[in-house]
C-alpha cells in the first residue's frame, strides 16, 4: 500500500488539544524537512484556542500572551484546521479518529490539581488554585464559580508561579486589574474584595522555591500592597548554603537576594499585605460549625539532603495556627487520563516513550498514537519548553511513517472528517470563527483601554457570531 | 523540574538483571536493549547494584573467564540512588561531580526507573531551549510594541 504523505494522499493527523504544544506540534509537522505533505486537524473542547495561554497565564502578563501571534501564523497554513467546542471521548471517540486519521496526537496538558492530602481540604472556602485562575481568566466552565472574597485573610499553598499569580491578583488594586483582560465577572468580584492579607506558603526554603525571578521581583512593585518576608526564613540553612556555594547557580542566588531584600523593607502601611513564608506545610484545615474554613494548622519544616544531594522538607514538632478564611492549593498539576488511552499512574501522564504511546501490556508502541507536552512529561518548564518536547514526538511520528507504521483509516479525506465533526457538533467553532471572536473581544476592550474584554459563555460566543 | 519528568517519557520499563545471572547473559541484555548499564535487582524490584559497561571492561582487563562470572561479583555496589522528586539541577551536579553515568531512581524501596547522563543533558538542553524561545518571543513583542 502506498505510504501517505504525498500531495495526492497527505498524512492526516488529528491533534487533541489546541494549547501551545498543539501548535508547536502542528508547526513541526507542517514544516517538516522530509518533504512529507501533512494535513493537521486540531480539536479542543473549548470554543477558543491557545489552552493555558488564554485560560492560565495571568491577565496582567500580556507579554507572555504575545506568543499567540506565532500560533496564528501556524494556523494560517491552509493545511491547518481548528475545530473548537469538540471534546475527545464525548463528541469524537478514539474509534472515530482512527477511522479518519493516520496519526493521533494527544496534547491535553495537565488538567487537574494535586491534592494536599490533609484533613479539612474540602471545607468550604478551600479551593484548587487552578479553579480561581480559570475563573478570573474567563474559562466558560468556571464562569459561575463563587469565591468568598469577603474574607480578610487568604492563604495560597505553594510557591510556584501559579501560586504567585493567585496571590498577586488578590493583591492588585481594581485600577491595576481594570487595565488587563481579566474576565469582567472576576473584575467586579475583585473590586469588592475585602481580602487584606495574603499568605504564600512554601514547604522548603527560598533557594528551593519554584517561582522564577521576574515573578518574585514583580510583587515588590505592586501599587497598594506591602510584601512581607521574615528575615529568619530567608537566611539560608547550612545545606542550602553548601549546595548553592557548589553550584553557583545565578538564578537561585538572585532569587535569594531578592527575597532577602524584601526582608529588609519596612512595611509602608499599604492596604494589602502579601506575606511570603518558607519552611512551613499545612497539616490540617479547621472549619466552623457551618463547614467553612477558619484556620490552618502549619508545621515547621527542616531540610534534609537525599542521596543525590537534593534538599527535601521534613516536618519538625513545631506547629502554629494561621487564621484564614480562604485557601487556594497550588501544589502541582496532574494529567487526566483520556478514555481509551493508556495512562501512567506513577507520573500522571499518558504511558509513553519519547512521545510514542505504549501498550500497557506489551510495552510496545500503539500504532498511530502519540503524545506531547505536559500530558507526556508532566507539568514542567515554560511555554517554550513544549517546543523541543513536541519536536521530539513529531520526529517519532515521521520516523514511524517512514517505516510504514501508521493507521490505515477507512476515510482518510479532510472532507469526511469535517462532515463527521459537523454532524456530531453542529456548533463547532472554526479558526475563522475564533479570529472573528478575537477581533470582537479586542474592539470591546479598546474604549476601556484594555487588551480585550473576553467572552466567557459559549452562548455569548455563538450569539456574537450571529449563530 | 524534577527527575520524574525524565522518567515520564521513558515508558515504564527499566532494564534489570539479577545478581546470580552470568555476565554473558548481562552482555546479551545490554546489546539487545542498546543501553550502557543494567540495574541489578533482588526480589524483583529492590536495587542492589549497577552493572555498567565500565564494570565489565574493568573485569575483562584482568579476568579471562569473565563471561561465566556472576553479575553479583562484577557489579558496583553502594550505588547512589535518586528519588523522583530530586531536582534536575542537583542531580546533574551530583552525577557530574561523582562521575555517575546511570542513576537508579527508587521510590518507597522500589526501583521506578533509571536516569542516564544523556537523559540529564537532553532535559537541560530542552529546558534552556524552551526558556530562550519564550524570552525571544517576549522580547520581540516588546520591539513590536514600541
Amino acid at each position: 500500500m502506498a505510504r501517505p504523505g504525498t500531495a495526492a494522499e497527505p498524512l492526516r493527523v488529528a491533534i487533541v488539544g489546541a494549547g501551545p504544544t498543539g501548535y508547536y506540534a502542528a508547526e513541526a509537522l507542517l514544516k517538516n524537512e522530509r518533504g512529507v505533505v501533512v494535513e493537521v486537524d486540531v480539536f479542543d473542547r473549548l470554543p477558543t484556542p491557545y489552552g493555558l495561554v488564554r485560560a492560565g497565564v495571568a491577565p496582567d502578563h500580556q507579554k507572555i500572551k504575545a506568543v499567540t501571534a506565532s500560533f496564528d501564523k501556524v494556523a494560517a497554513n491552509p493545511r491547518f484546521r481548528f475545530f473548537g467546542g469538540v471534546e475527545f471521548g464525548k463528541d469524537l471517540t478514539l474509534g472515530d479518529l482512527r477511522a479518519h486519521y493516520h496519526q493521533i496526537l494527544y496534547c491535553t496538558g495537565a488538567q487537574t490539581d494535586r491534592r494536599m492530602g490533609i484533613p479539612g481540604e474540602d471545607l468550604q472556602g478551600s479551593h484548587p488554585a487552578t479553579e480561581f485562575v480559570a475563573w478570573y481568566n474567563g474559562h466558560p466552565d468556571y464562569r459561575d464559580y463563587v469565591f468568598d472574597l469577603a474574607q480578610e485573610r487568604a492563604a495560597v499553598v505553594g510557591v510556584g508561579n501559579v501560586a504567585i499569580d493567585v496571590a498577586r491578583i488578590l493583591c492588585r488594586t481594581p485600577e491595576e486589574l481594570a487595565a488587563t483582560d481579566i474576565a469582567d465577572h472576576a473584575l467586579e468580584a475583585l473590586r469588592k474584595s475585602r481580602v487584606k492579607e495574603v499568605y504564600l506558603l512554601g514547604r522548603r526554603g527560598p533557594a528551593q522555591a519554584a517561582f522564577t525571578n521576574p515573578e518574585i521581583k514583580e510583587i515588590g512593585g505592586l501599587a497598594d500592597a506591602d510584601v512581607i518576608v521574615r528575615a529568619e526564613e530567608v537566611e539560608l540553612d547550612p545545606l542550602s548554603r553548601a549546595t548553592l556555594d557548589k553550584s553557583q547557580d545565578r538564578a537561585t542566588l538572585k532569587k535569594v537576594e531578592i527575597l532577602q531584600g524584601y526582608a529588609l523593607r519596612k512595611p509602608a502601611g499599604r492596604s494589602r499585605r502579601l506575606i511570603v513564608r518558607f519552611l512551613v506545610s499545612p497539616v490540617e484545615l479547621t472549619g466552623d460549625a457551618a463547614g467553612r474554613v477558619v484556620a490552618m494548622l502549619l508545621v515547621r519544616n527542616e531540610l534534609y539532603a537525599t542521596a543525590t544531594g537534593a534538599l527535601q522538607p521534613r516536618a519538625t514538632t513545631q506547629f502554629e495556627a494561621l487564621p484564614v478564611g480562604l485557601v487556594f492549593r497550588s501544589v502541582g498539576y496532574r494529567g487526566v487520563p483520556l478514555p481509551g488511552v493508556p495512562f501512567n499512574e506513577s507520573w500522571g501522564v499518558i504511558l509513553n516513550e519519547k512521545g510514542r504511546v505504549l501498550d500497557p501490556c506489551t510495552k510496545q508502541p500503539v500504532v498511530g498514537e502519540y503524545t506531547a507536552g505536559w500530558i507526556k512529561r508532566g507539568p514542567s518548564g515554560v511555554i517554550g519548553t513544549n517546543k523541543p518536547d513536541a519536536a521530539e514526538t513529531v520526529a517519532c511520528m515521521l520516523e514511524d511513517l517512514a517505516q510504514g507504521t501508521v493507521l490505515r483509516p477507512a476515510h482518510a479525506e479532510a472532507a469526511a472528517a469535517e462532515a463527521l465533526v459537523r454532524q456530531r457538533t453542529p456548533h463547532c467553532f472554526s479558526y475563522a470563527d475564533w479570529l472573528r471572536l478575537n477581533e470582537l473581544e479586542v474592539s470591546r476592550g479598546r474604549p476601556q483601554g484594555r487588551p480585550r474584554v473576553k467572552f466567557t459563555r459559549v452562548e455569548e460566543m455563538l450569539a456574537a457570531l450571529g449563530r | 523540574m524534577d527527575i520524574a519528568g525524565i522518567l515520564a517519557t521513558k515508558g515504564d520499563k527499566t532494564h534489570t538483571v539479577r545478581p546470580e545471572q552470568t555476565i554473558r547473559e548481562a552482555l546479551a541484555l545490554l546489546a539487545r536493549h542498546n543501553v550502557g548499564a543494567l540495574i541489578v535487582v533482588e526480589g524483583g524490584e529492590r536495587p542492589v547494584g549497577v552493572l555498567s559497561e565500565r564494570d565489565i571492561v574493568r573485569e575483562a582487563a584482568r579476568n579471562e573467564h569473565l563471561f561465566g562470572e556472576t553479575v553479583g561479583d562484577v557489579m558496583t555496589r553502594d550505588v547512589i540512588t535518586g528519588a523522583p522528586h530530586d531536582d534536575l539541577l542537583t542531580v546533574a551536579h551530583t552525577m557530574t561531580e561523582r562521575r555517575i553515568r546511570h542513576l537508579p531512581v527508587v521510590d518507597k524501596g522500589r526501583l521506578v526507573g533509571i536516569v542516564s547522563v544523556g537523559d540529564i543533558l537532553k532535559a537541560q538542553r530542552d529546558q534552556y531551549q524552551g526558556e530562550l524561545d519564550t524570552l525571544q518571543t517576549q522580547f520581540l513583542s516588546d520591539e513590536r510594541g514600541r
